[in-house]
């Protein structure tokens, strides 16, 4: 059965900064200033060729670019503030308006809980089906990030592609992959992309897909992603960058120091792409963080996270190119207490701050580890910061003075219409805990873990997706096949 | 200055992550024609004991233990030639030759495993990201290291571990070095699946390995050079 619902995005009326104009331009010259002295590392000699025709200082030994402030401004501009990540299915296309935030998965993890053992394993190409199918039913996810986990069962050399195949097969929500990593298979892709919505053109128009790529802190990028990156955007394919830069280790201990790197490495690669295709759609996208002190791991989480948050997107806004923000991501190895701590910081926090796009539900352990709980209990968390965010709305309905004086001193509101026409605005619970006491204890003492393992194992039962028709299945199949052909040696 | 007063001041350098002092104290003692293994052992060391106690009870976080490998290092440059001279050839805990693998840019934990093995008294000689399996072999041949430590944190390239190790066997070098595997990706599974000799699930279990090695080397074992003290966690 389809058991298709509309997707849920959040209008936030809150707003939160955490910058005044004038720390948000001294950061902005600041990174312009890095830009221009230090530069960056473009390890690609495409890159560096269409930066030199623009005006930058190359160092070909290096691969260093020192952009002059002027380009990347004039750059910068040419990028469209609007556009639309479409769905497969159109009512799931997503407007980047500025006006809403959109929640994804969390991507890339390389281990999952399974659902039926509880035991941790590798992750398959069958648990990114999985994971896209419950992103498809849940109303709260608008699209799919990542994939989720790595198909860890297909050769390396074209996983991306299989991956793809396993999103686009499972939800007809907007796709973001993290993994469209070299120009090859960035090829490959946009061909199953204009495969799936009738030819490139139509891609152009309508977007199933888009690419995220990661930069290499600090003051670096990738070659095969940015080359990657380079065909997508040619192919109007959005695309953005990643920095996630650590203070202490990729970034200065100082979170405006952090803030200076983030702002280089994620602007930086959409000035070239802006050279080299004005006009293409682009995104920000940013997961900075703090080092831990003693592991020197990847915290995922922590006040200076939700503070960078805020901050970068002010910075985003600033530049009027949309931002995506690694959101959630706890760094908790299991769905416990600091996990819901975590993800309900960096859940509410970018969504604070206006922010489109937010990466996302479901991971673990440093976006290491899926837990098909954690994603049901995350859009809960979603839940409630859209109830949060979308504020109080006063106006003489809302007032109900009239209902205050029917009532009077002492009376109830239980039975009236006023009631009835505006309860099921009062946030109701999916996972949340609020039985008596007693029930809770002769149910066995069932929680939201418990409720949230029903759920997932429901909706993997009962959900059918709108397939993909069986020729184009046989197309996705097909370039998969030629890719091999051409990528494994 | 009188031997005692430098002996202190370098094991503060240490304390305090001076980098650049730590190496000019060293260029005073060989000036003061000090026997530089005495510098590392009363001087230097006694830093790094003071480090990893500070590190112990949670005073001094990771970059504090980082500067200090930093600045062991430096000082231990300036000995180098001094040392080698003499030939105590392997005068330290023995050669760690470290790098992430082929396809994978991820080099903040590979740093961290090389900075801690540094502060252990170990030589670390760091390929860097992006290292082909036959750099690792040309390496292997050509420094001869105690150990070859291979980061990866990316499923798609753990398998490069694997082509390190296979070419390793081809090239008959393989008996001739310790290999460690690690990074986020990796498993103690996975390390015995490719045969390596060790796995080390973050920079302390690395260091741990790599001493357990070193006491066990043959090589060590026939060198009469006293060891440095290590930092230990
Ligand atoms: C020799 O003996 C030894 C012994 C012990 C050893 C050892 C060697 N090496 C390490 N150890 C051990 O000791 C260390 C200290 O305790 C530890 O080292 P670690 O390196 O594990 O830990 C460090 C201290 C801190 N941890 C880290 O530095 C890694 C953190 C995470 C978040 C991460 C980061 C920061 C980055 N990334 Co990357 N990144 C992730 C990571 C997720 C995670 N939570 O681990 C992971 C590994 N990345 C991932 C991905 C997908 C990618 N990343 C990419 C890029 C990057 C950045 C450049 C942005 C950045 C790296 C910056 C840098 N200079 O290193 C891309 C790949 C680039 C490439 N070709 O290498 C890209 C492909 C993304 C893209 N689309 O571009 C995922 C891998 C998924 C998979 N299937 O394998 C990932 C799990 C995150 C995710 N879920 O998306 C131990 O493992």
């Amino acid at each position: 059965m389809n058991l298709k619902r509309n997707i849920r995005s959040i209008q936030p009326k809150l707003k939160m900064d955490v910058l005044s104009p004038d720390d948000i331009a001294k950061i902005h010259e600041a990174a312009l200033e890095i830009m221009e002295d230090v530069g960056v590392r473009f390890p690609s000699e495409k890159a560096l060729n269409i930066l030199e025709q623009a005006g930058a200082q190359i160092d070909r030994s290096r691969m260093i670019a020192k952009i002059p402030s002027t380009v990347v401004m004039d750059a910068i501009d040419k990028a469209p503030a609007h556009y639309t990540l479409a769905g497969r299915d159109m009512s799931n296309d997503l407007a980047l308006d500025g006006k809403h935030c959109y929640l994804s998965t969390d991507g890339c993890g390389i281990e999952v809980y399974d659902l039926e053992t509880g035991i941790k394993r590798s992750s398959s190409k069958k648990d990114i089906e999985d994971s896209a199918l419950i992103t498809d039913y849940q109303d709260c996810i608008a699209f799919y990030w990542g994939p989720m986990v790595s198909a860890q069962d297909v050769p390396a050399e074209v996983r991306p592609l299989h991956e793809l195949e396993a999103a686009f097969t499972h939800t007809t929500k907007h796709i973001q992959p993290e993994t469209i990593i070299t120009e090859p298979i960035a090829k490959y892709a946009i061909e199953m992309g204009a495969a799936i919505v009738g030819g490139i053109q139509e891609l152009r128009r309508h977007p199933i897909f888009s690419v995220m790529q990661c930069s290499t802190d600090p003051l670096g990028q990738d070659k095969g992603s940015l080359e990657a990156s380079l065909v997508s955007a040619e192919a109007g394919v959005p695309t953005g960058f990643m920095p996630m830069p650590m203070s202490c280790a990729t970034a200065p201990a100082t979170l405006a120091g952090n803030l200076v790197i983030t702002t280089v490495d994620s602007l930086s690669p959409l000035v070239l792409i802006q050279i080299a295709h004005p006009g293409a759609p682009v995104f920000f996208a940013a997961a900075p963080t703090a080092m831990d002190l003693r592991t020197g791991g990847y915290t995922g989480g922590g006040p200076e996270d939700h503070l960078m948050a805020i901050a970068f997107n002010q910075i985003c806004a600033f530049y009027n190119i949309p931002l995506s923000m690694g959101a959630y991501a706890t760094g908790a190895k299991e769905p416990d207490w600091q996990a819901a701590v975590d993800n309900s910081f960096a859940g509410l926090m970018p969504v604070l701050s206006h922010t489109a796009l937010l990466t996302g539900v479901g991971l673990l352990y440093g976006s290491q580890i899926l837990s098909y709980q954690q994603m049901i209990m995350d859009c809960e968390i979603y839940d409630i910061i859209k109830k949060l965010a979308e504020g109080i709305e006063v106006n003489e309905e809302t007032l109900a003075v009239d209902v205050i004086k029917r009532v009077g001193v002492g009376g109830n509101f239980l039975a009236e219409k006023h009631t009835r026409k505006h309860m099921h605005n009062i946030w109701q619970p999916v996972v949340f805990d609020r039985t008596p006491y007693d029930a809770w204890e002769a149910g066995g003492k069932k929680g939201a873990y418990s409720k949230a393992t029903a759920k997932a194992k429901w909706i993997l039962a009962n959900h059918k997706p709108t397939p993909l028709e069986s020729a184009l299945q046989k197309e996705l199949k097909r370039i998969i096949r030629a890719a091999e052909k051409e990528l494994i040696r | 200055m009188q031997e005692q007063e430098l002996f202190a001041k370098m094991s503060h350098t240490i304390l305090k992550g001076e980098i650049e002092e730590a190496g000019e104290l060293a260029r005073k003692a060989v000036e003061m024609k000090i026997d530089p293994i005495v510098a590392v052992n009363n001087g230097y060391t006694k830093g790094l004991d003071e480090v990893g106690r500070l590190f112990r009870t949670g005073e001094y976080f990771l970059p504090d233990l980082v500067a200090a490998g930093e600045a062991m290092k430096h000082a231990l440059d300036v000995f180098d030639p001094f040392l080698k001279s003499r030939k105590t050839e392997k005068k330290l805990m023995g050669t760690v030759v470290l790098g992430t693998v082929e396809g994978d840019f991820h080099d903040i934990g590979k740093g961290i495993v090389g900075s801690m093995l540094v502060a252990a008294g170990f030589e670390v000689i760091d390929l860097g990201v992006n290292v082909s399996a036959q750099k690792f072999l040309n390496a292997v041949k050509e420094l001869k290291p105690d150990i070859l430590g291979m980061s990866a944190l990316l499923t798609t390239t753990m398998p490069n571990q694997k082509k390190v190790i296979e070419l390793l066997e081809e090239a008959q070098e393989r008996q001739n070095v310790k290999v460690m595997v690690g990074g986020a990706a990796v498993t103690n599974k996975w390390a015995m699946e490719i045969s390596a000799d060790a796995y080390g699930e973050d920079a302390m279990a690395a260091v741990t390995v790599s001493e357990q090695f070193a006491a066990t080397s043959v090589k060590n074992q026939a060198n009469l050079t006293p060891t440095i003290n290590r930092i230990r966690m």
